[in-house]
């Protein structure tokens, strides 16, 4: 550290940081303070240029202008090894992790200590040790990360960062693949590395967590740094709207559910993924017409797998799917389609779209066989251009283009494609799987009311979500899936922590 | 007896045609650990047999050739990096290339500078990588069992025979016990890993690069100036594509690359010995068939038998730091 440093100092200091990917301004004259010993929040809507920002702190980018001063001395930042050398340590939203490698090796790995491992691994096994009695994080040294769960995989992050001397630690949307309790023992390790001194830059897109955790928060919008705040001295509802720039409803206002006849039922379901794992293991559930079934789970306990056998996309092992009383038994996406099922997949880039293709190409896809949009092998490209425009129109996707390649619309515009075809062809299910993952706060609003009427026009919906607020604000009852059972039902005014309990497999 | 002498002259065979593979497949080992995609293997090891043939050729020295063919093999090396890590190419589009330009240019050089047709002129014995023969492997004749399998098969071979079984433990240690190979071997899994770690992944994958060429040259070299006498056309005859069949059979991991080169070696002896050899109750069987069977092992091996064969996870992908 600079010789030059002193309490007061902030620890990390930008200075009208401006950045242009082409035509798009990133960051717009940034300025930011960070005390030292704190923990600073920064929020903003995807492609608000959080991320951007923290990869010019990390040296994955170079600013086009701008100073930054660690401790007041401003430095140059080339490449991560600068970073690292001024006390910058990153712990990234996808783990920069090598999966078949030991804790240890992980960890070493860069700053190994000399040409041969012999000689740094003594070194490393006693730095590990003093950071887990100092900090509380505790790792088996010798464990495989492949066989650690994600929880202990980013705690393994963290010691990274520490272990080659970060006085600055920048976490990148760090619960997103987190239980409820991981995410509070994340919590409870960052105030510990908060009160012996290191400083803590916390990106997120979740309200909540800046409200539990941080001491200061920045507000991102649209490439600019639109206000900072204390925590105490600001809510939920001020942030929201900084974010956004308008007022947003957090909650979705909805009446009681209706419930009709069964629509969709499923009888004993037993599903494998492609290693013969049972994901699904004997599940039997029911959704009627006019509600809202919420499926809570932290990602990888069967939700997936359960979602892909009800759309015909992967077949189950044993057990009945029913739709409308009539049993489906051939793995047919597209009678099921006729059937009046519509799907809004977990992962529209993989399944939902393709991204290469103009947005009116997708706007059709997997309904285009519909003699509305042709005949024969031909497609009538007016009638389905006129019907996309139609769609851009009502779900408001900007830019307002069907010509378009889908790739260069926003996540929210993204999702919005695909919720706008599924729920225009008017279906009697809806199966929807992470309805607003990637998308901003203005578009989750938007795709809220959608499916709230798409209940009140008694129409079945099954909801598969890890967000546990998403359950909540739009369940009309919550299953609850570990291990690939269901293990239990609650009321969607269920309280957090029991539906977490229920998510760890801890209660019933 | 007899059959005893048959089987160490079956397996002094198996040894010698062995090595090219494992100074081949221990090459593809560097640069696939490393992420990089090497099916130039088989162009690497043709260039670096006709360059090592030429020099030893022109300058009577054997190791002045194999320093060509080393020499060689590192630019054929560095082209497919200067494609396929700055330039972002596909990998095994680059290495095709190679293939090509590697089975061309020694033809036609070949013809151009010797006139006979792309082969090279013969290469005087000094020229040459002859056989040593080990202290006491007279002596030892006579001993029974151990005797003639120290004579035949231990001893006897040229240097570049020890150096390849002496290449597998450096290799290995290389690999798990150095830094350089704890970069590699993380490179190849995930770079995003080692670029956040604040090493260079382009450099690191070069100097990977670098490695497979200079064992890739020992290979060629091999072919020309120790096996042969004269560099002939095409005369890698399909051993790049075998080695990286050895390779994905042992896994990526050292030592099991050199078990699978030697058994490799040994069916191509056995096809050798068998030909024009009729069994018993089938008759004659074409040579074919046995010429056939490493490939035809690998495609059963790998189907199940030995279980799931991990390739490095970031095997094939340029590395592209995400926005």
């Amino acid at each position: 550290m600079s010789p030059h440093s002193s309490a007061n100092e902030p620890a990390i200091e930008l200075v009208g940081i401006d950045k242009k990917f082409g035509t798009v301004h990133a960051n717009k004259d940034i300025n930011l303070s960070v005390a030292k010993g704190s923990i600073h929040g920064i929020i903003g809507e995807n492609g608000a240029g959080k991320s951007t920002l923290m990869s010019i702190l990390y040296g994955f980018y170079h600013a086009d202008a701008g100073e930054i001063r660690i401790q007041g001395t401003p430095v140059t930042i080339r490449d991560s090894q600068a970073a690292i050398a001024v006390g910058i340590g990153m712990v990234h939203q996808h783990f920069m992790l090598v999966e078949n490698f030991t804790v240890l090796e992980n960890v070493m790995l860069g700053a190994e200590g000399g040409q041969l491992l012999a000689k740094g691994v003594a070194g490393a096994r006693k730095e590990l040790k003093r950071l887990e009695t100092e900090y509380g994080l505790d790792v088996d040294p010798d464990a495989l990360i492949e066989e650690l769960p994600v929880g202990r995989q980013q705690r393994v992050e963290i010691l990274k960062a520490l272990y080659r001397g970060a006085d600055i630690l920048i976490l990148d949307e760090p619960t997103g693949v987190l239980t409820p309790a991981e995410a509070d023992h994340l919590f409870r390790i960052l105030r510990v590395l908060r009160d012996q001194g290191k400083t803590i830059i916390l990106i997120t897109h979740k309200l909540r967590e800046i409200m539990a955790i941080t001491d200061t928060v920045s507000v991102m919008r649209r490439g600019e740094m639109v206000a900072t705040r204390k925590t105490s001295e600001t809510t939920v509802a001020e942030l929201a709207e900084l974010m956004v720039g308008r007022r947003v409803l957090l909650r979705v206002e909805k009446g009681d559910a209706n419930p009709g006849p069964v629509l969709l039922s499923v009888r004993n379901l037993t599903v494998k993924d492609g290693r013969g794992v049972t994901m699904v293991d004997d599940v039997s559930f029911d959704v009627r017409a006019g509600e809202i079934v919420g499926i809570a789970g932290v990602a990888g306990n069967g939700q997936s797998e359960l979602l892909e056998a009800i759309a015909g996309i992967r077949k189950p092992v044993s057990g009945e799917i029913l739709i409308d009383g009539q049993p489906v038994d051939s793995v047919d996406p597209a009678r099921l389609r006729q059937l009046g099922l519509a799907h809004i997949p977990e992962d529209r880039h993989h399944m939902g779209l393709v991204l290469k293709f103009e947005e009116y190409e997708n706007s059709i896809l997997g309904y285009h066989r519909d003699p509305r949009y042709g005949r024969g092998a031909m497609l009538d490209l007016d009638a389905v251009r006129k019907d996309a425009e139609e769609k851009i129109a009502k779900y408001d996707i900007r830019p307002p283009n069907a010509r378009l390649k889908t790739a260069n619309f926003s996540g929210g515009n993204q999702q919005k494609i695909v919720v706008a075809r599924e729920i225009e062809r008017d279906p009697k299910m809806l199966l929807i799987g992470q309805p607003t993952r990637g998308v901003d706060i203005g578009a989750i609003e938007f795709i809220h009311r959608r499916i709230i009427e798409m209940r009140d026009a008694g129409k079945a919906v099954l909801l598969v979500s890890v967000e546990l607020d998403e359950i909540r604000s739009l369940s009309d009852r919550i299953l609850v899936m570990f291990a690939g059972k269901v293990v239990g039902e609650k009321s969607s005014d269920a309280d957090e922590q029991s539906l977490g309990l229920m998510m760890a497999g801890i209660a019933a | 007896m007899e059959y005893f002498d048959t089987f160490v002259s079956i397996l002094g065979s198996a040894i010698r045609l062995s090595i090219p593979l494992l100074f081949t497949a221990l090459a593809g080992l560097f640069s696939e650990r490393a992420g990089i995609f090497d099916i130039g293997l088989e162009g690497k090891m043709l260039a670096s047999a006709f360059a090592a043939a030429c020099v030893a050729y022109w300058t009577g020295n054997a190791w002045a050739g194999l320093g060509a063919g080393i020499l060689i093999s590192i630019i054929f090396s560095l082209l497919h990096g200067f494609a396929s890590i700055t330039n972002r190419g596909n990998q095994i589009v680059s290495g095709v290339a190679l293939n090509f330009v590697a089975a061309g240019l020694t033809i036609v050089l070949g013809q151009a500078w010797f006139n006979q047709g792309g082969r090279t002129g013969q290469v005087p014995p000094e020229g040459r990588f002859s056989g040593i023969i080990l202290p006491g492997a007279d002596m030892m004749r006579e001993v029974p069992i151990i005797g003639p399998l120290y004579a035949n098969v231990i001893s006897g071979n040229n240097i570049l025979t020890y150096i390849a079984f002496l290449m597998v433990p450096i290799s290995w240690w290389v690999l798990y016990r150095t830094r350089f190979g704890l970069r590699l071997r993380a490179v190849g899994e995930n770079p995003g890993a080692v670029d956040t770690a604040g090493v260079s992944v382009v450099w690191l994958r070069y100097r990977a690069l670098i490695v497979t060429g200079f064992l890739a040259g020992f290979a060629g070299t091999y072919l020309s100036i120790a096996q042969s006498a004269a560099f002939i056309n095409n005369m890698s005859a399909g051993k790049g594509y075998i080695a990286l069949a050895a390779l994905i059979f042992a896994k990526w991991k050292p030592v099991p690359v050199m078990f699978a080169c030697l058994l490799f070696g040994f069916l191509d002896a056995f096809a050798n010995f068998m030909q024009g050899k009729s069994m018993p109750l089938i008759g004659e069987v074409p040579v074919q068939i046995f010429q056939a069977l490493p490939y035809i092992l690998t495609c059963v091996l790998l189907a199940g038998f030995i279980g799931v064969a991990r390739p490095p996870k970031a095997g094939g992908v340029a590395y592209t730091k995400e926005r």
